[in-house]
Formats: C-alpha cells, structure tokens, sequence
C-alpha cells in the first residue's frame, strides 16, 4: 500500500514537470512531435527506475565509508556511464529499438530530472523498494506530462499566434496552465 | 590594439547579459529558473552560486583545453564541474545555511545546468583562459540578472513585498504557486521578443530612410 502511494505521490501529486520543475529542458524541448515525446518519454523510465536502484547501492556504500559529501560527483558519474553503456547496448542487440529510443538516449545524462531524483531518493532515505518505485512514479509522471503537452502544442501550430509570443513564450505558458489543473491533484497523498 | 582588446574583453562580458542571454535568448537552465524564483532574494542567490560555478570551471576548463583527450572531453568536464558544485554546495552549507535551504535539491544540480556544459564545450575549451573567464562572468550576470527579475516580478505579485520588505497587502499566490513561475516567465519572454521586433523594426525603417536620402541626393 506504502508503495502504491508513493508511486501515486510521484506521478500526480509531486510531478516532476509541474510542481518540482525537474526536467524542463527536455520537455520544452523535445515536445513538438507526439512520436518523439513518447520516445523520449520511455526512454526516461527505462533510465531513470535503473539508475535509481544502482545509485541506492551506492549511496549505501559511500555513506558506510563516510564520502557522503561525494554524492553529486559519483552520481552524475555512474547515470553519465551508465547511459552510454545502455546505447551501446542496445545498438549491438537491438537494432529497431534503438532507431526509435537512440537519439534521446545521450540527452538523458544532462536531463537533471534523473539525477534530481536520485539526489531526492537519497535526501528522503527511502528503501530499496521505495527508490525504485518513487522513480518508476516519478519518470511515469514525467512521461505523461511529455505526451500531453506535446499533444498541445502540436494543436497550437495550427493556430495563428501574435508574434511576440510564438515559440517559448506560449510554450511556458500552456505549462503554466497545465501545471494550475495539475494542482487540483495537491492534498491527495499527505 | 590594447583598445581593441580592452573592446573584445568587454564585448565577451557583455553578450552574456544582453545578445546571448542565457534565460530569454537561449532558454538554457530553466530548472532552477522556474523553481527558486519565489523570492527576489532566493533568485539573486542562486544565481550567484551559478556565477561562482560557471566562471572557475570555465577557467578550469580553458586552462586544460590542450591536454584534454577529444573523445573523453565531455566527462572530464561534467568531473570538474561537479567538483566546484560540491564545494559551493559545502560552502553555502556553512556559511548561508537558510539560502541552502531553500534552494535545497537545486544546489547539486547545478552540475546538470545546461548553461554551464555548454559554455565550456562551446566557449572554454576553444578560448584562452581571461577571455573564458570573463564569459563566466557575463554569462552568470545575464542569468542572475533574469532570474533577479523573475524573482523580484513573483514576489511582488504573489507577496506584496520586495527582498523581504513589505509592500502592501495585495496578494496574488498564484504567482507564488507553480503556475505562477510558468506564467510569469512565459510573459516576459513575450516582453522581451516584443521589444526585440520593436527595435528590428525601427533600425529597417532607419536603414529605408537612409537610402531615401541617398537617392535623393544622388538625384539632385
């Protein structure tokens, strides 16, 4: 049940996009096309829920060695390796997945969304199994918001917008607008 | 020549607050920007830290431009950086614990900030070491300076205050609320791109008339 909540919590209540702002580079930026939102959005959950179960083991041993203070260097170290390790690897095995997952793979590393969880995980001293969840939520939460908005904004091409505000500008605020509907989800999950 | 270097130095300075701001031109770091900008004071912080970050590794980076190995540039760089947060993340621990704080999660991940990868991937490493140093510098103004405004424009709005001296009692928590920051930043971009067409506009104008005057002369 413990689990189940967090997940939730991670998904609506605490979104990544809406209400912690973790991940705004990707979303404003690889949100023009349904497709690729959906690419990048797997690509995030594949990432973020495995990096999230190695960061646990390590956090546990750097802090058994009391090195805690090393956290952001190894952390971004390991997502950083651990990215280009996944590319090869599905490059060499699986050809179709990575024509459709590939190019979004290399922009994860810089994507703070994943380290800003990993760092939050550790932060909250969660399990095992409530990092793991907590990311699987987070990054399901991060995807939905992806889609969504790239669902938007393709609408919005169609639509003749005054000048000053084309592109970022009409882009923040539609955000804006879906992060006021997503703060009626506040207060669900104490 | 020492003139036209002393242009160059401030003409690196500089591009990084107005041409090439990194928050209304080139829509960089917008993590932090939307998160800490609650306050005028939690923005102006943030920025600093940003600052401090971005002008050594810049430095770092130039200074070992030569000797870093082409295809393993990108991780030596994230080491250095991630080097430098951690030290004002501890000095900030120690000295500003409230400003900590508050920024909380968003001091680490100034490792992840795009502004300050990018700078040292398109500008440190092909650049000698002053000039490097010196679009740090700007850079960080620029992003301060924005996030400054932003900060200052929410909390005036939402708060009724300013740097923590109260204003008056008008309160819109919207703009204090996650939407809010979204908003708010999505309107001054349109400020911002309105006096950019504005001022194309007027220099075509200028340019039209100037020929005019030409013609005319050349005619009479």
């Amino acid at each position: 049940m413990e689990l189940v909540l967090i997940v939730i919590s991670a998904m609506f209540v605490n979104n990544f996009v809406f209400s912690r702002f973790l991940g705004i580079c990707p979303y404003l930026g690889v949100s023009k096309k349904i497709d690729s939102a959906v690419g990048m959005g797997l690509a995030v959950i594949f990432v973020m829920t495995v990096s999230a179960a190695i960061a646990w083991f390590l956090d546990q041993i750097l802090i058994s060695l009391g090195l805690g203070f090393l956290r952001t260097i190894v952390f971004i170290l390991v997502i950083a390796a651990f990215v280009q390790f996944i590319e090869l690897f599905i490059k060499k095995n699986n050809p179709s997945l990575y024509d459709s997952l590939g190019i979004y793979l290399p922009l994860i590393t810089t994507n703070c969304a994943i380290l800003g969880l990993v760092l939050l995980n550790s932060m909250l001293k969660l399990g095992f199994l409530g990092a793991v969840f907590n990311a699987l939520g987070a990054s399901s939460g991060f995807a939905m918001a992806l889609v969504i908005f790239a669902a938007i904004r393709e609408k919005l091409e169609l639509y003749d917008i005054p000048k000053p505000f084309q592109d970022l500008s009409i882009a923040l605020i539609t955000a804006g607008l879906l992060s006021m509907a997503f703060l009626g989800f506040q207060g669900i999950v104490k | 020549m020492a003139d036209k270097e002393q242009n160059m130095a401030w003409y690196t300075f500089k591009k990084g607050i107005t041409n090439e701001n990194p928050t209304y031109v080139q829509a960089l770091g917008m993590c932090p920007t939307l998160a800490v900008t609650t306050a005028a004071i939690n923005g102006l912080g943030m920025g600093l830290a940003v600052v401090a970050v971005l002008s050594l590794s810049n430095l770092m980076v130039s200074l070992i431009r030569k000797s870093v190995p082409k295809d393993i540039r990108i991780p030596i760089f994230i080491v250095v950086i991630a080097t430098f947060v951690t030290m004002i993340d501890l000095l900030m621990h120690a000295y500003t614990y409230d400003l900590w704080k508050t920024l909380g999660i968003f001091i680490p991940l100034i490792v992840v900030n795009c502004i300050i990868l990018g700078r040292a991937e398109a500008f440190a490493s092909k650049n000698p070491p002053h000039y490097a140093f010196l679009d740090g510098l700007g850079m960080g103004t620029g992003f301060t300076l924005s996030l400054f405004l932003l900060g200052s424009v929410r909390e005036i709005a939402g708060n009724g205050s300013w740097l923590g001296i109260h204003l008056w009692n008008f309160k819109m928590f919207m703009f204090i609320l996650p939407p809010g920051a979204f908003i708010t930043l999505g309107l001054l971009a349109a400020l911002f791109n309105y006096i950019k067409i504005k001022k194309a506009e007027a220099e075509k104008k200028r340019q039209q008339e100037l020929k005019k005057q030409q013609a005319q002369a050349q005619k009479a």
